[in-house]
């Protein structure tokens, strides 16, 4: 499922793949900021503009007007696909407790493992 | 719409004090009440620009001209982390924009005081983003998670905001006596709408329970005009300028200020009063959006063309 943005009323939703974008046609982007070199790129907000150049730049002025960051990333926001967090996806972790190390038990002897 | 697994999830989570996301399944009634609340907020940031600006070919000094640029340069992209963060509720920008143009939904009507001296940029700054940082550094822990996160952001920026303006006033309060008299008056006139920021007393809010239950606010409307009070107070007896409440007296057994009664008449007459400068406000922001139009047409133009560009570029090769 989409991180969809529901269409306002009235709203149309643009010819590309069925979005939702604001009255002028822009679409919803997503916007990332890499804080400093070896981190990962982070979710910060989003943005409405009508191509990727304008919504890097739109996302530089608008999220990283002091040292937040040196790098951004914009992705369409009807591109992002996420998990369904209500399902039973992520409870493997609970009935499996050999993945972790605290499961084992080793002798004090045996020193650093 | 009632769900009763949804409704577990969505109490485990606030029980639990952790984040609510804009995926998750949450009560009509927190998703209305959260939409209103922030679209109110970024309206606020973005009328909010409207007072300052009005000084901003007026300042002092280039420095202060260049301050005062920034600032209200950050207020407008306050209105987009927060316009960012109404719109994951699923309600459209553009919903927001003529909820606001047709009146339909308020802002903050501090910003429909008029801005008459240049003393009022130092107690905008100080008393108006003071208040405005007392009630965000409680939204950091709200419990909607995309609103939580464009407080913090806004929070790192709202204290330059607040030194800024409290550095106009230290540089008029020791001044010559025409320039602390400016800053005595701006202090008369803010003073008192700034804490009628904090809205109501809590007996006549009647939200603030539920607002309070679903931990979307942390900290009652008087308990953070109190926190306001104590932190301000001494300030202003820094620069040397009287507080304009005649009741006003520190209680040693509490550590507390206490103030004078609140008129909250006077407040409600005031914003009737001002009437007219509210359609101002509202009328201006039309305005730039009109007047902006041409821009957001040369945008998509640009924009098709070179879409239309790459496209033959793909076909020719
Ligand atoms: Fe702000
Ligand atoms: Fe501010």
């Amino acid at each position: 499922m989409s991180y969809e943005v529901p269409l306002a009323p009235g709203e149309q939703p643009d010819n590309l793949d069925g979005e939702a974008t604001s009255a002028h046609g822009w679409p919803l982007w997503e916007v990332f900021v890499r804080a400093k070199r070896g981190l990962s790129h982070t979710h910060v907000g989003s943005l409405h503009a009508p191509d990727a150049e304008t919504a890097v730049q739109n996302a530089r002025d608008g999220y990283t007007r002091r040292a937040e960051g040196v790098s951004v990333w914009v992705v369409r926001s009807v591109h992002i696909h996420a998990s369904d967090d209500a399902s039973s996806m992520f409870e493997p972790f609970e009935d499996k407790p050999y993945r972790h190390p605290t499961f084992y038990e080793i002798p004090d002897e045996v020193g650093q493992l | 719409m009632h769900n009763d697994t949804g409704q577990q999830a969505f109490d485990a989570i606030i029980e639990a004090d952790e984040k609510v996301e804009p995926r998750d399944w949450m009560p009509d009634g927190y998703r209305s009440t959260l939409i209103r609340q922030i679209a109110q907020h970024a309206h606020s940031e973005v009328i909010g620009m409207q007072p300052e600006a009005n000084w901003i070919t007026r300042a002092p000094t280039l420095l202060r001209k260049s301050i005062l640029t920034a600032k209200v340069q950050d207020e407008a992209g306050h209105g987009l982390y927060l316009y960012s963060a109404a719109e994951t509720l699923g309600i459209s920008r553009d919903e927001l924009q003529e909820l606001l143009h047709s009146g339909r939904q308020k802002y903050s009507s501090i910003f429909n005081y008029p801005t008459l001296s240049w003393a009022d940029m130092g107690a905008i700054g100080w008393l108006v983003d003071g208040a405005a940082i007392m009630n965000q550094i409680m939204l950091q822990r709200t419990s909607y998670g995309p609103y939580a996160r464009a407080m913090v952001k806004i929070c790192k920026e709202e204290s330059f905001h607040a030194r800024q303006g409290y550095s106009i006033m230290m540089t008029l309060a020791q001044g010559t006596e025409e320039q602390k008299a400016l800053a005595q008056d701006a202090l008369d006139r803010w003073w008192w709408p700034s804490l009628m920021m904090f809205g109501p007393h809590d007996a006549e809010s009647p939200h603030t329970e539920q607002s309070m239950a679903w931990k979307i606010k942390r900290v009652t409307n008087d308990e953070l005009r109190q926190m306001y009070i104590d932190q301000t107070v001494p300030q202003a007896h820094y620069l040397g300028l009287t507080i304009p409440d005649d009741d006003l007296v520190f209680d040693e057994e509490t550590g507390h200020w206490n103030i004078g009664p609140i008129d909250w008449d006077e407040f409600w007459a005031t914003v009737k009063g001002n009437g007219r400068v509210s359609r101002e406000r509202i009328a201006h922001k039309v305005k730039a959006w009109d007047e902006g139009a041409w821009v957001r047409e040369a945008a998509t133009a640009y924009a098709a063309k070179q879409r239309s560009r790459s496209e033959s570029e793909k076909e020719a090769s």
